[in-house]
């Protein structure tokens, strides 16, 4: 009997094999994309923790300096003697080659319990690690090519993270010309009682928790937020398909649901049958998912790193490892997806009343009355957007943005069936008369591919428009900031200083570029000093300014903030800031520094350089005509030996800053087409699934003199035309989620906001690939139904129950 | 209690047939291993100690040099600051105090910073009846984190710990003779003043200690008559002590035969005024057994290998081995036949190589107190 029955079943799928693989496809999909995008998320999860549990910097506090980014080894030296347990740490880039290293040194006899575990046993041991030339710990990937670079071996280690070496405290010193200097402190976790306040002994640190240290994580959760929305999208999409399917098939079986019940056959026993046979399904496509997903991963990797890395300064490994957890998270979404999708066939197939008849089409009219409820259940979403975008925070704004697309979806067979009821009278002659009729009562069958089609198209939209948008922003922005025609950096202040007097009666000016760490409003920031020069009054994008902002900051009382400190610490023109070492100053103006994740203040630099003696003041600005920069390059590269990249023009400069912009939305333009892919294979899995039902609507028409070609050559003018209509729903929603996007999401997620520009050339593309997605779509039924044997049409009439 | 093993690979007890140097051994002998990266291994001795001194200066015997032999000799692979503290609180209990700084080399001589060749590794150690307190700390050399100087006065440190005289010496008068002694663990800590009520005392022969049959040597001079006074601070507070204290100095390059498996040492203060060490480096076979008896006025014998007799009497359950805690001591010559029980058994140094070090009471023909050491028991 079950193996009767599942014969049965699975005698469907025989006949029916474009719509099983329909089934399958969408479910593989959903799951590639979903499965694909976890991956990413997790990989670079991975490389963010590696970094931070390196040294156990996830959970051990640390002394840092007051302001910039290094202390004096004395310090350590007298912590230690007044009995503080405190390590050691020094971190800086080696330049290597093209690229660069992160060096990391620590001292192995003083690390904190359990922070450092070196490869045990390998020649050398510790000895081999403190002595110079030193041994070196990297991650495999990274060990190779960092060994052309550094003066001893390096050995691939565990828990390194990505293009991080590891080396002694000493050695690291002498490669980063750093002696006598530390990064950082970690403090023990536990330290003896009874000693001095630490900051009676080192008054020029501060504390830092572990929280803090893990800003990376934090920074890049709103990127990795974008990432899993994305994937979340993608795979409600693929459902839809799987719903889509799945329910025609139970509708199609009736009869041999029927048959089976009359048999004998108990409704317990169908109902597991049927359930076999979905996560038969499941697992097959989700197999096929999660390997998609891993070449999609692997694919988008290198971009989604290079992303980060410019972003946040973020190392995420390039290269992919195949997890066993994402089989099972894979394979449990697809199983999931398709119970979900399946879930309602299931119900009505439990309740089946054992003599109801098939009957494919009152499944597709029945589906009518629920396009009026759908509508109401919409129209609320659409409300609930417009609720959740009013309130603050980056869950909020994602809310909006799910409600606004969910909304969207369930309105738009009832926006469409309203639309065309609204031009039905308006149609000419019988024909036209029954082509808008037929087309209405055809909607329920294809809503769910509409809508699929619809929110890959506003996704496109909107994703587009804020793309774009940046682009615009960023590239005007660039030109603001960077006005300087040459950028100088010198080895040391010493020599910065010759370069200046050098450069000084060659040129227009020279401005100093200098700057020191430290914390701004609680959080990891920067202060530059500027010199009150017309580069920066005319030229800087301010936000919003006092009056006479500029002269404020030359007299040393006010900064000039940037956008997202401003936003992050509330701050508004006129407004106190306490800089590091505790100085107030007032805010005299905000600006836009899009791509930076930590906040910045700009303070003259006289007066930087009076309240951090320490800054380091080797970069200059250059203004001169700009006829002569590239003379004025040489003959600085010459006159000081200067090594490549220590002089760089403007044209350099923004190159490089449009490259890492470019490469930060690829992400995003790949996902995009996948998701338009995606919503491609809807329609035409409606479309196919619909064709073989449709005979007994179409044999009367050509009964009554419509030739099949006319025929065919209607249906594909009705699939073009719903795509137009689909395209044009999608359109204000698509830049509804632009606005949230740009106005929302940014602001909350990375700090700036940005101007909203539309493309309306964009648009005539997607157009056109919507009509041409539809059209090819609807090709292939228009094609059969053209060469349909006029026997068959016939065999409607035999036949009609 | 202890502070824990910073070092990759730490704490790893020595393998069944790993082997241990002298006095102040297992510590340094450890600190070896790891930077060597050497696992122990049986036929080099404990951590290459028992391997040939190489570069290494070798031990000599002649006068000593003070106050200069106080402070470091680069030249040689280790080296130590030795202190023990019998201590007697206000309720009239038996405590102890543990001291101790371990230089290793991993080459001879100095270097710059952070490329000193030199390594430091504090002990500390804090006995009551019924508690026992550790602490460990290590260190580079080159930083000033940890060192010994002489200059303007004696000063050895790790961290906030110190041996150190408060002031430069009187013309003529040792520069040991009056130091503080402070250290301090999680839980505890202790300063105590010392004074020497005695001279300096080289061991073996002239201060040239041999420590097997087959000649291995290091230089060995201590300071057995420090009076000592001073607190400790205990959980519950802080505790004020009087006692007698005993330093060690010792260096040396291969100060172990290969198969030496461990020892048994023991610094004695007698009521009448004698001081007694002697130890037992055991092998595979009789072991070998040194001894010196010290007189009140410094004067000091070196009895003949073999010319002490040890037997083990109890044995104690501590960390998982059977440790002995009660002994029997004899050194026919001097008429010397006593028993030496651990005031707390389980004294249990719990560092990069765990060891029992604890003070002892002394009951028989020659009362008294004292400190035992007793390493490679597995």
């Amino acid at each position: 009997m079950l193996r009767a029955g599942l014969a049965a079943l699975a005698g469907h799928w025989r006949r029916h094999p474009l719509q099983l693989a329909m089934a399958l496809a969408g479910l593989a999909l959903a799951t590639a994309l979903w499965t694909g995008v976890q991956a990413i998320n997790v990989e670079a999860r991975s490389s963010y923790a590696r970094a931070a549990a390196l040294l156990a910097q996830d959970r051990l506090a640390r002394l840092v300096p007051l302001v910039g980014a290094r202390l004096d080894e004395a310090d350590f030296v007298a912590l230690r003697r007044a009995g503080w347990l405190v390590a050691p740490v020094i971190e800086g880039w080696m330049p290597a080659g093209a690229a660069r290293l992160r060096l990391v040194g620590i001292d192995p006899l003083t690390a904190p319990p359990g922070a450092l575990a070196l490869p045990a046993g390998e020649a050398g041991g510790l000895a081999g690690f403190i002595t110079p030339p030193g041994r070196f710990l990297a991650d495999a990937a990274t060990a190779p090519a960092a060994a052309a670079h550094l003066p001893g071996p390096v050995a691939a280690a565990e828990g390194v993270a990505p293009g991080v070496v590891v080396g002694d405290v000493g050695i690291v010193q002498g490669l980063l010309d750093a002696e006598g200097q530390l990064s950082r402190l970690l403090l023990w976790p536990e330290q003896p009682a009874g000693l001095p306040a630490w900051q009676a002994v080192a008054p020029g640190l501060r504390l830092e928790t572990p929280a803090a240290a893990g800003d990376l994580a934090r920074l890049t959760d709103s990127f990795h937020l974008n990432l899993t929305a994305f994937g979340l999208f993608a795979y409600v999409v693929g459902l839809f398909i799987v719903h889509a399917a799945v329910g025609l098939a139970f509708e199609q079986r009736r009869a041999t649901f029927r048959t089976l019940r009359a048999l004998g056959m108990p409704v317990a026993t169908l109902v597991a049958l049927s359930l076999a046979e979905l996560l038969a399904m499941a697992l097959a496509a989700g197999l096929a998912g999660v390997a998609l997903g891993y070449l999609l991963a692997g694919a988008l990797l290198p971009d989604v790193a290079a992303t980060l890395r410019g972003l946040y300064g973020a190392a995420v490994a390039g290269g992919l490892a195949l997890r066993a957890e994402w089989w099972a998270a894979g394979l449990a979404m697809a199983v999931a997806g398709t119970l979900v999708a399946a879930a309602a066939g299931l119900v009505r197939l439990a309740r089946l009343p054992v003599l109801s008849a098939a009957r494919p089409r009152a499944w597709a009219r029945a589906s009518a009355r629920l396009i009026g409820g759908q509508a109401a259940a919409g129209a609320g979403l659409l409300a609930l957007a417009l609720g959740a975008g009013a309130l603050p925070g980056l869950p909020a704004a994602f809310a909006a943005v799910a409600a606004l697309l969910l909304g969207a979806a369930l309105v738009l067979p009832g926006v469409l069936a309203a639309a065309l009821a609204a031009v039905a009278p308006t149609a000419r002659g019988p024909v036209a008369g029954w082509f808008l009729a037929d087309t209405r009562l055809q909607l329920p069958g294809l809503s769910l591919a509409l809508m699929a089609l619809m929110l890959a198209l506003a996704a496109n939209i909107g994703v587009g428009t804020m793309v774009s948008s940046f682009r615009l922003a960023f590239t005007a922005w660039l030109d603001q900031r960077l006005v300087s025609e040459l950028y100088v950096t010198a080895r040391d202040d010493a020599e910065a200083a010759e370069v200046r007097e050098w450069l000084a009666p060659q040129v227009d000016a020279v401005l100093p570029i200098w700057s020191v760490e430290g914390p701004l409003a609680g959080l990891p920031g920067e202060i530059y000093g500027v010199a009150d020069h017309a580069t920066y009054r005319d030229h800087w994008p301010l936000i919003a300014a006092m009056q006479g902002a500029w002269d404020r900051v030359a007299a040393g009382r006010a900064v000039m903030a940037s956008e997202q400190l401003a936003r992050r610490a509330g701050l508004a023109p006129g407004d106190a800031l306490v800089l590091p070492g505790g100085v107030r100053v007032e805010v005299a103006g905000v600006y836009a520094d899009y791509g930076n994740p930590v906040g910045q203040v700009l303070l003259a630099a006289d007066r930087l350089a009076e309240l951090y003696p320490q800054v380091e003041r080797r970069r200059w600005a250059v203004r001169v005509a700009p006829a002569k920069a590239a003379e004025l390059a040489a003959g600085l590269a010459e006159r000081f030996g200067l090594e490549e990249g220590a002089v760089v023009d403007r044209a350099a400069v923004k190159a490089l800053s449009l490259g890492l912009f470019e490469r930060t939305f690829a992400v995003t333009a790949a996902l995009n087409v996948l998701t338009l892919g995606v919503a491609g294979v809807a329609l035409l899995a409606s479309l196919v699934t619909l064709a073989g039902m449709r005979l007994p609507q179409l044999a009367p028409v050509w009964a009554l003199g419509l030739t099949r070609a006319r025929l065919a050559r209607l249906e594909l003018a009705r699939a073009l035309m719903l795509a137009a209509l689909v395209f044009a729903a999608a359109l204000p929603l698509g830049l509804a989620l632009a606005w949230l996007l740009l106005a929302r999401v940014n602001v909350e997620a990375f700090g700036w906001r940005l101007p909203m520009h539309l493309f309306p050339a964009d648009w005539g593309v997607l157009l056109a690939m919507a009509l041409a997605a539809a059209g090819l779509a609807a090709a292939g039924p228009a094609r059969r139904l053209a060469r349909l044997r006029p026997a068959e049409l016939l065999g409607v009439f035999a036949n009609e129950r | 209690m202890s502070a824990s093993a910073p070092v990759p690979q730490p704490s790893a007890p020595p393998s069944p047939g790993g082997h241990r140097a002298g006095r102040g051994g297992p510590a340094a002998a450890v600190l070896v291993a790891v930077l060597l990266g050497a696992a122990p291994a049986g036929g080099q001795g404990f951590a290459g100690l028992g391997s040939a001194a190489g570069d290494f200066a070798l031990p000599a015997p002649g006068p000593f040099d003070f106050p200069a032999d106080h402070g470091p000799h680069w030249d040689f692979r280790i080296e130590w600051w030795y202190l023990t503290a019998v201590l007697t609180g206000p309720d009239g209990s038996d405590l102890g105090v543990q001291w101790t700084l371990f230089r290793t080399a991993l080459a001879p001589g100095r270097g710059e910073g952070w490329q000193s060749p030199q390594l430091w590794m504090g002990h500390a150690g804090l006995t009551t009846p019924d508690r026992h307190f550790v602490a460990e700390r290590l260190a580079r050399d080159g930083t000033g984190q940890a060192g010994v100087e002489l200059a303007p006065a004696f000063r050895a440190w790790i961290d906030d710990w110190e041996l150190a005289a408060p002031a430069p010496p009187a013309p003529g008068r040792d520069a040991l003779e009056r130091v503080v002694v402070a250290a301090r663990g999680m839980e505890f800590a202790y300063r105590l003043k010392l004074e020497a009520a005695g001279p300096l005392v080289a061991q073996g022969d002239g201060g040239y200690s041999v420590k097997s049959a087959a000649g291995q040597a290091s230089r060995y001079y201590s300071q057995p008559f420090y009076r000592a006074e001073g607190w400790l601070d205990l959980p519950e507070g802080r505790v004020a002590v009087t006692g007698l204290a005993w330093l060690d100095r010792e260096w040396s390059s291969q100060p172990l035969a290969p198969d030496q498996t461990g020892w048994d040492w023991f610094s004695l203060h007698l009521d009448g005024g004698e001081r007694m060490m002697g130890f037992r480096l055991r092998d595979g076979g009789a072991g070998y057994t040194a001894a010196a008896w010290i007189g009140p006025d410094g004067v000091a014998e070196a009895l003949p290998p073999g010319a002490l007799r040890l037997t083990p009497l109890d044995r104690a359950e501590v960390a998982g081995r059977r440790v002995p805690v009660r002994w029997r001591l004899e050194l026919p010559a001097t008429g010397l036949d006593v028993t030496v029980a651990a005031v707390n058994p389980q004294a249990w140094m719990a560092t990069l190589v765990a060891y029992w070090e604890g003070p002892v009471r002394v009951t028989g023909s020659h009362p008294g107190r004292g400190y035992l050491e007793m390493t490679g028991y597995e």
